[in-house]
């Protein structure tokens, strides 16, 4: 049984964690005392050796991630924070900056120091007013501290409503003042990013785990988690359980054990399909419930550990439903930019949703299939990729449902049996 | 609207943040939204001469985000998640409630220009389902009764205060100020997190 390890979740019971007081009661702000002290390239070695990698879904190492920032290149060097948190299912960092925002600030220094750089941007989605409040409260709380300003600035900049803004290019042109488009890559932005100048971008979750790693040590980061997953993430649970909630746990947890933790799938029901990462991940069945939930481990049962976004679904759910739903947000949020991702995502709406009301043929599946091949790695970014996560790998385990519309002539669900107040009168 | 003397300096602070001040358009679209309620033709020509950039381009950069409003929402924005675990959950069912209970549609305000409604997408508490916004600020776990009543105690000039955010819900206007980088103070008001926030530390506290 994998125990739960709250390291970055562990003072968020206190109701002042997110102030610079109760951040400081906890060591607070010393690890980046630690940090200015050491060479930048101590720094960047431990985080390496601490084997961190990146939370915001793909998993690069984040020390190497530094490492590849050129030096002495007289240039001006950026951190841009990715609190872009837009995912469907996804739901890690925006408690954690609403419970402990100073976290995130400490970290920035940390890394600005180590990339040798004198700015950072944390780019926060603007659909989370409190978020903004509170991260915008801590940084000026961290100025009139002297905390920040000696020679390290930190700026908030506030989405506005586009989840394109979460692909790291996109967000370098947004934060730049353009309607957010990915770039094509190379040159990647340790090279010509922000001002096409030399530039890291980080997930929340991973510039946030810094501090304790300067604290405690690379081995200590390194006994936790599994052979190439090392330490301790947020693992957010949400859907048809009993208490849905963030679990922070040694990577390598599987989905068995965060439930027994939650009190199971809802009573009288039972796990149909989830994802092990957001929407953009191929969702997982009842067949993945001992799973490690690690980079490897996922990728080796045929999906992507991404955010770590476990979206619990019983039998009540119509998988159709959710997969045309999800597509729809595809559609809705593809930039425009490549043809196969913005025309590609467009189709794909029109014959789920004739799948979903009983109005395709077993043909639509084909169909739908080979549009996924077309769309599958043939644009700048991961988006339409993703799109067609949630389609291939449904057609994959629930054909049968699929067919089941097509001989019904509508969908054989009601929609208010996997409602959380069915049966509540409302 | 005219943008005062004032307005302009907190403008030309907001230009002063970045290294190059083409960054500062979205911030200053969010003050615009602000002042105004909506993007103005006016707003778009004053941050243009302010960045010294066509409106052509401002008004690119601003149709291209869902946030930044072509016409004037309600005095209280009201986001429905209709993103699928949502959607399933109830969201479909407390957006089809409000539409009727309001007499409005998607994108529409009610015409005493007291609540406008909108279905939106996954907004990062999934573990709180069904999630509604108002100005951006947390609803967490509504129900169709729920919800109901928060509409109805915003069209009564009473809002309920969110269940994650400051004690009393803030003005369209006035979230968008917080939106372009201003600091209203309320920062300290509030849970520092939910439940479902807690859960896994609570359970590890018990020692599992």
């Amino acid at each position: 049984m994998t125990k739960l390890a709250p390291v970055l979740s562990a003072y968020w019971d206190e109701k002042d964690s997110f102030t610079l007081e109760g951040y400081k009661r906890h060591g607070g702000y010393k690890a980046s005392e630690k940090a200015l002290t050491m060479d930048p390239d101590a720094v960047i070695q431990l985080v390496k050796d601490s084997g961190l990698r990146g939370r915001g879904g793909a998993g690069f190492p984040t020390g190497m991630k530094w490492g590849f920032i050129p030096q002495g290149d007289n240039k001006d060097h950026y951190l841009v924070v990715n609190a872009d948190e837009s995912e469907p299912g996804t739901c890690k960092d925006t408690p954690l900056l609403m419970a402990n925002p100073h976290v995130l600030i400490e970290g920035c220094i940390i890394a600005c120091h180590a990339i040798r750089a004198k700015h950072a941007f944390i780019y926060i989605r603007g659909e989370i007013t409190h978020v903004a409040r509170r991260v915008n409260q801590a940084i000026a709380d961290a100025y009139a501290a002297g905390i920040l300003g000696n020679g390290i600035d930190v700026v908030l900049h506030v989405g506005a409503g586009a989840y394109i803004c979460g692909e790291e290019t996109a967000l370098l042109d947004s934060l730049e003042g353009f309607r957010g488009q990915p770039r094509l890559r190379p040159p990647f932005p340790a090279i010509a990013g922000l001002y096409a100048r030399p530039t890291v971008v980080n997930n929340v979750e991973s510039i946030a785990s810094v501090p304790a790693i300067v604290m405690n040590g690379a081995e200590w980061y390194q006994s936790m988690g599994t052979e190439k997953s090392k330490g301790t993430t947020l693992y957010s649970l949400s859907g048809h359980v009993v208490n849905p909630g963030q679990f922070e746990a040694p990577l390598g947890i599987t989905l068995r054990e965060i439930l027994d933790l939650a009190g199971g799938v809802r009573p009288g029901h039972k796990l149909k399909f989830w994802t092990p990462g957001g929407s953009s991940t191929p969702l997982f069945t009842d067949a993945h419930l001992d799973v490690p939930l690690d980079y490897e481990g996922v990728a080796a049962a045929g999906s992507m550990l991404g955010t770590k976004a476990l979206q619990i679904f019983d039998e009540t759910t119509c998988v159709v439903r959710a997969v045309l739903r999800w597509t729809e947000f595809y559609k809705h949020e593809s930039c425009g930019k490549c043809t196969p991702c913005r025309e590609g995502t467009w189709w794909l709406v029109q014959i789920l949703r004739d799948l979903e009301e009983g109005k395709g043929t077993e043909a639509d599946l084909a169909k739908l299939l080979d549009l996924c091949d077309n769309i599958m790695g043939r644009s700048f970014c991961a988006l339409g990729d993703g799109a067609t996560s949630p389609i291939t790998s449904s057609i994959k385990y629930f054909r049968e449902e699929y067919i089941a519309h097509v001989t019904n002539g509508s969908c054989p669900f009601d929609p208010v049996a996997s409602t959380l107040f069915v049966g509540a009168g409302a | 609207m005219a943008f005062s003397s004032e307005d302009l300096s907190i403008m030309d602070s907001i230009i002063k943040r970045y290294p190059r001040s083409r960054s500062a358009i979205m911030p200053l679209l969010h003050f615009v939204q602000s002042k105004a309620g909506y993007v103005t033709n006016e707003g778009i020509e004053v941050i243009a001469q302010l960045l010294d950039l066509e409106a052509a381009e401002v008004t690119a950069v601003s149709t291209f985000y869902t946030q930044y409003k072509p016409t004037p929402v309600g005095e209280y924005h009201v986001g429905v998640c209709t993103n699928t675990l949502c959607a399933i959950m109830g969201g479909d069912a407390i957006f089809a409630s409000l539409k009727d209970h309001l007499g409005i549609g998607n994108d529409e305000v009610t015409a005493d220009g007291k609540v406008s409604l909108e279905h939106i997408e996954c907004n990062a508490a999934c573990d709180y389902a069904p999630v509604v916004m108002a100005n951006w600020e947390f609803y967490d776990n509504q129900t169709v009764e729920s919800a109901k009543e928060l509409v109805d105690s915003m069209r009564a000039g009473n809002p309920k205060p969110p269940t994650r955010g400051p004690n009393r819900l803030v003005t369209y206007k006035e979230a968008s100020a917080v939106l372009a980088g201003l600091n209203d103070g309320l920062a300290h008001e509030g849970v520092q997190a939910g439940e479902p926030t807690l859960l896994g530390l609570k359970i590890s506290k018990e020692g599992k």
